[in-house]
């Protein structure tokens, strides 16, 4: 095993999560790449653990690394701990330039793609499709990197190494992003317009340490969906 | 032939931008400063940024680096003495936590203060004050968020001096020393800085700034 996957107290790893989360599924993805060992303790979000409400006390959200006794919120803030924590199997390159790179990606994904993807799976209407406009500009700017960072040899953006930082951050598309369309009523995924990306979601989705984790999308469907529900219905009645 | 030196794309009234300058400055990294005319962007800006087309954008032999704390993390890798971020990882992922709070929470409430009158400015004004409380938990009795020494937060809350000039400007009472002391005592060491405070616009013409573009959006308690 990876040195620093250790079992007593002192190195104990701790993630709390959600089972539909693609903010804990990274983290996982994360740990996993680096074949750190993790106790996962799988949060009921209607009745929130006083382990996160502690731990989390700003946001109360999941997921929460906790390592050592201390707790590392938001994702992606977490994954640069683990990368910094545990050094064998890097998810940032070394290079200063290529991590700035990296970490500007991983910025772009979240703010164009991945926050007005949730708001669009709990928005109608007008609202709805102001984001899903967004959403699709954004995909062509990813297409676009796509086009430039990937070729047969290269199948992932982290490069020569393999999967890195920018491929996990987005990874959540390969799963997600079709629940979201099915569940919203929207389209932003095309294959014709987007063939290195859909290439990139192919080749992700057969790494080995990802596939199991890519839980069945039914059920993803049926959750997502309720959330859907509540929320517009929330909305309906103020 | 790659463009050497060091290259910042800003304006005088940003904080992100000021950020940047911080960080060169802590370095003593030299650098070409381009002020920007955001009504009337110059070539070079798009040219460098051209997802964005926003300031600040650092050039670095030629390579453009977007995004304050993005930039910021280049220049603390690339220039390694004078760390902006701490050694341990642990108080690395604080910073940063604490980092995109200030830009995700704070930042967006600051900006919806100087537009909103009334009832709902109150409300905006409480929602600041909580998260100012939130910043002060994490400061404690240090000197500052980085320790002895100015670091990453630190640089990161520089928006807290825009808030400060822009309640002055407008006649608010957000931050005082009576609510937030903790906040309050590290506002002045951070203004007593000899690099920070080289950083920061110019009080009068930033007053007039606010004056100008928000004064008559202020309603009179």
């Amino acid at each position: 095993m990876a040195s620093g996957s250790v079992a007593n107290q002192e190195g104990k790893v701790m993630l709390l999560g959600f089972w539909c989360s693609p903010f804990v599924k990274r983290v996982e993805w994360a740990l996993k790449f680096k074949g750190v060992e993790y106790d996962y303790v799988e949060e009921d979000l209607t009745n929130k653990s006083t382990l996160l409400l502690t731990s989390n006390p700003i946001h109360k959200k999941v997921p929460v690394l906790i390592h050592n006794g201390n707790p590392i919120v938001e994702s992606l803030v977490i994954i640069e701990y683990i990368d910094e924590t545990w050094k064998q199997n890097p998810i940032l390159p070394q290079d200063p330039y290529e991590r700035a790179m990296a970490r500007f990606w991983a910025n772009f994904i979240e703010q164009k793609v991945t926050e007005p993807a949730r708001d669009a799976l709990l928005s109608q209407g007008e609202q709805q499709e102001k984001k899903v406009k967004e959403i699709k500009e954004a995909m062509e700017v990813v297409e676009g990197e796509a086009k430039a960072k990937l070729n047969d040899k290269t199948i992932f953006f982290g490069g020569e190494n393999g999967v890195g930082y920018v491929d996990i951050v987005l990874g959540w598309t390969c799963n997600w992003m079709e629940t979201v369309e099915e569940v919203g009523g929207f389209k932003v995924l095309d294959p014709e317009s987007q063939p290195q990306f859909h290439k990139w979601m192919a080749n992700f989705r057969e790494v080995p340490f990802i596939k199991p984790t890519l839980g069945p999308k039914e059920k993803l469907v049926e959750y997502f969906r309720m959330v859907r529900q509540a929320c517009l219905g929330l909305v309906a009645n103020k | 032939m790659a463009e050497e030196g060091v290259k910042l794309f800003g304006t005088w009234a940003s904080p992100f931008s000021r950020r940047i300058e911080v960080a060169l400055k802590l370095k003593g990294v030299e650098y070409e400063y381009i002020e920007e005319n955001l009504t009337n962007k110059s070539p070079a800006l798009l040219n460098y940024n051209p997802v964005h087309k926003q300031i600040p954008v650092l050039v670095h032999n030629g390579k453009p680096v977007a995004e304050s704390f993005v930039i910021m993390e280049y220049i603390d890798e690339t220039w390694k003495h004078n760390p902006i971020l701490p050694a341990d990882p642990y108080e690395r992922a604080m910073a940063r936590f604490w980092a995109k709070y200030i830009d995700e929470k704070f930042w967006p409430a600051a900006k919806k203060v100087l537009v909103t009158k009334g009832e709902e400015q109150k409300g905006v004004i409480d929602e600041i004050q909580q998260q100012m409380k939130n910043l002060e938990g994490e400061l404690k009795e240090k000197k500052f968020f980085g320790g002895e020494s100015f670091g990453f937060l630190d640089i990161a809350a520089n928006i807290i001096i825009w808030l400060v000039v822009a309640q002055e400007a407008l006649g608010m009472e957000i931050l005082n020393e009576e609510k937030l002391p903790i906040l309050h005592g590290w506002l002045q060491r951070l203004l007593n800085d000899a690099v920070f405070k080289e950083c920061v616009p110019p009080k009068e013409r930033h007053l007039d700034f606010f004056k100008v573009k928000f004064g008559s959006s202020i309603a009179s308690k």
